[in-house]
């Protein structure tokens, strides 16, 4: 029994799976709605910003770095959009481009400042993320935008399933948008060149510098990628509340950090994948929707993810301190 | 336990070590080009607003209204500034601060008779600042002990605990904030002691007190010997868990004196207040020096890094520029400061071999 736990507890994806099943029983054990096709439809969706983010700073984990500006990149981005769409007239593909192409070059700026300073990326994107979010309040002065063209907020449907019990389960474009990114990430990391490397970088810098790595381009993509998703979820989070506010995403950076580490990620680099992040979105929203159906006040889930990160870290902290020791013992 | 003096290691670790010491204890007492860049930096910009505005910012006036904002930011840089130093980071800071004035204010309106006076007031008083104390006590030993315990990254730990703290805030508030204290409470920040407000000089003193703690005493020297490398002091017989929470109380207990005058100042206590000094706190510590990496940072270089980003908001303030733009400027600055550094160390470098990336990035634990 011990080597059963200690195999789903060795790796955080399965023990978040374990967790995931147990919660999962639970709450349908206890409430009728939880385990519906329509419940759960609208879970992905209204986590669908949060998953796209957590994705490229679970890149950005991975390659040793922290970004906390993405949700000012997001901001800054949403807004330009919005104004050449509502100002210019300019069509979807357009805005949707340049809201990406802007968030890229956003990023770009901080890999090239990690590079060229030699500071933590966490002191640069903090300075960058006051730069570019206040920028933004002082040039908008906080004016809201609300006639966003049709093609922006209509509600794209793909799919609609009736369930049993009459309600609706809708495929949404917030939706599809999420899965390309869940799968282009999981690609980027596990099936080409450059993802290895972003391990490798993550991993040990010096070694990989060594081998012959570009670590300069690297950099540059890895905040590049994560600042184009942070412009594509600006876009699903303004296509989700049909207006454009300057403050909206503003205080999201911790808590999407929070998802990427409760997956798996490590400050340290080296390590975390798409799957792991997943599951932990997944679980979070879980606790989430499962403790609302049941009556649980809103107000209280704070202290529940607060829990869940302290007991997902000290869990991992501890297997990995004692497989950590495993391997100093056994070459002697 | 056996307690060592860090400044007399056992002899079987060699002379090395003992030199090795010597240059940290006399890095840490002397001072440094860092502070000098910085006091010039700082009177570069005393100098550019005395000249932009002519006859308001050199003025009493002005100096007391800086000496009124200074504080609460201080104190909640300082309680980043520790962890720091011993290779962590606080992410938990404000929701600590803000849970703790919200006990004390909770204690204050709504457990305390309203007709209370004399002795009676000053009894609740001194209750509501004893809960307010032994709650910052308490998030800061466990705080230490998890970071301790599981070796997890300081700055997860922290996510876990501001989450956790900040959630418990809000359950228990149901959002809502708690205003209209005692007027002892709101004289700490609003009146003055020879022209200085209160609590300005509780900040002087808790800044020369936390000063003294890390250059003067044993624990002090442990807590950058951590920072520096956390095995090796381990190793050389320092018992690191017990500094590390030593840190992590620390931390929380400037927390508590930073709500204390932040309850004086808005005469309100409530979950979501000041968030935005949360990263503010790191950027002041980064400019005045502190490494990030830990084991390095002086708590001098942090005040006149705190002097520089308040004279930058206070002469914005007057010559009519918008607050967002002063944040754009303090962001600006780090970055500049940290290219300045960098361009410096390039230079003094050179004639070296190149240092190597690696001694560049955190060594993650």
């Amino acid at each position: 029994l011990r080597s059963v736990i200690g195999l789903v507890l060795g790796r955080t994806e399965s023990a978040l799976g374990a967790v995931i099943i147990l919660v999962g029983l639970v709450f349908s054990v206890s409430s009728p709605y939880f385990l519906t096709l329509s419940n759960a439809a609208d879970l992905i969706e209204a986590y669908a910003v949060t998953t796209i983010l957590a994705a490229g700073v679970l890149v950005v984990l991975v390659s040793g770095g922290i970004d906390i500006s993405f949700a000012a990149v997001a901001s800054v981005t949403q807004y330009v959009a919005a104004l050449v769409a509502t100002r210019y007239g300019a069509p979807a593909w357009l805005a949707i481009g340049l809201a990406c192409a802007l968030g890229f070059a956003l990023g770009a700026v901080n890999g090239l400042l990690t590079h060229y300073l030699r500071v933590l990326s966490i002191i640069v994107t903090i300075a960058t993320a006051s730069i570019f979010y206040a920028l933004l309040i002082y040039v908008t002065d906080g004016t809201e935008i609300y006639n966003l063209p049709d093609w922006w907020t209509d509600r794209v449907v793909f799919l609609r399933i009736e369930t049993a019990s009459g309600d609706f389960a809708r495929l949404t474009l917030p939706m599809v948008i999420m899965a390309a990114v869940v799968i282009a990430t999981h690609l980027l990391m596990t099936r080409t060149h450059a993802g290895r490397q972003i391990y490798a970088f993550g991993g040990n810098p010096e070694a990989a510098s060594r081998v012959g790595i570009d670590i300069r381009r690297l950099q540059v993509l890895v905040y590049g990628y994560l600042g184009a998703l942070a412009g594509l979820a600006g876009f699903v989070q303004a296509h989700r509340v049909h207006q454009v506010v300057p403050t909206a995403m503003f205080g999201t950076e911790l808590s999407v950090l929070a998802v990427a580490v409760l997956g798996g990620a490590t400050l340290g680099g080296g390590h975390g994948s798409m799957g792991g992040v997943v599951l932990g979105v997944l679980l979070l929203a879980m606790l989430q929707n499962g403790l609302n159906l049941l009556g649980v006040s809103s107000y209280f889930f704070g202290v529940v993810i607060g829990l869940a990160i302290l007991v997902s870290i000290s869990v991992t902290g501890m297997t990995g301190r004692r497989m950590r020791r495993r391997h100093r013992i056994e070459p002697a | 336990v056996i307690e060592r003096s860090p400044n007399a290691p056992p002899a079987s670790l060699g002379r090395g070590l003992d030199a090795q010491l010597d240059r940290l204890v006399a890095t840490l007492r002397g001072g440094g080009s860092n502070l000098a860049g910085l006091l010039l930096l700082l009177v570069a910009l005393f100098a550019m607003f005395a000249w932009l505005l002519p006859g308001t910012f050199l003025r009493p006036a002005t100096m007391q209204a800086m000496m009124f904002q200074l504080p609460e930011l201080g104190l909640l840089s300082l309680a980043m500034a520790i962890p720091l130093v011993s290779g962590g980071l606080n992410l938990a800071i404000i929701a600590t601060t803000n849970q703790a004035a919200l006990l004390m204010a909770w204690i204050l309106t709504t457990q305390m008779p309203p007709d209370a006076g004399g002795g009676s007031l000053a009894f609740w008083i001194v209750l509501a600042l004893a809960a307010g104390f032994l709650l910052c006590l308490l998030i800061g030993v466990v705080t230490g002990l998890i970071v301790a315990l599981t070796g997890a990254h300081p700055i997860l730990v922290t996510l876990g605990t501001q989450t956790l703290i900040g959630g418990v805030s809000i359950w228990l508030t149901r959002g809502r904030t708690l205003t209209g204290f005692p007027e002892p409470i709101l004289l700490v920040a609003n009146q003055t002691f020879l022209g200085m407000p209160y609590s300005f000089v509780i900040f002087v003193v808790v800044a020369l007190a936390m000063h003294a703690l890390l250059t003067r005493t044993p624990q002090g020297v442990r807590i950058h010997m951590i920072g520096s490398n956390l095995e090796a002091t381990r190793f050389s017989g320092v018992d690191t868990r017990r500094v590390l929470v030593g840190v992590y109380v620390a931390s929380s207990l400037l927390c508590w004196l930073a709500a204390i005058i932040m309850m004086g100042r808005f005469n309100s206590a409530g979950a979501d207040i000041a968030q935005s000094y949360l990263l503010i706190t790191i950027l002041a510590a980064i400019l005045g020096g502190i490494n990030p990496y830990g084991g390095f940072g002086r708590i001098s270089g942090l005040v006149v890094s705190l002097a520089i980003l308040q004279t930058i908001s206070s002469g914005f303030n007057l010559l009519g520029f918008s607050q967002h733009l002063t944040l754009a400027l303090w962001g600006l600055t780090l970055l500049a400061v940290m290219a300045v550094k960098r361009v410096a160390d390039a230079l003094h470098l050179g004639h070296r071999p190149r240092r190597s990336r690696s001694s560049a990035r955190p060594t993650p634990v």
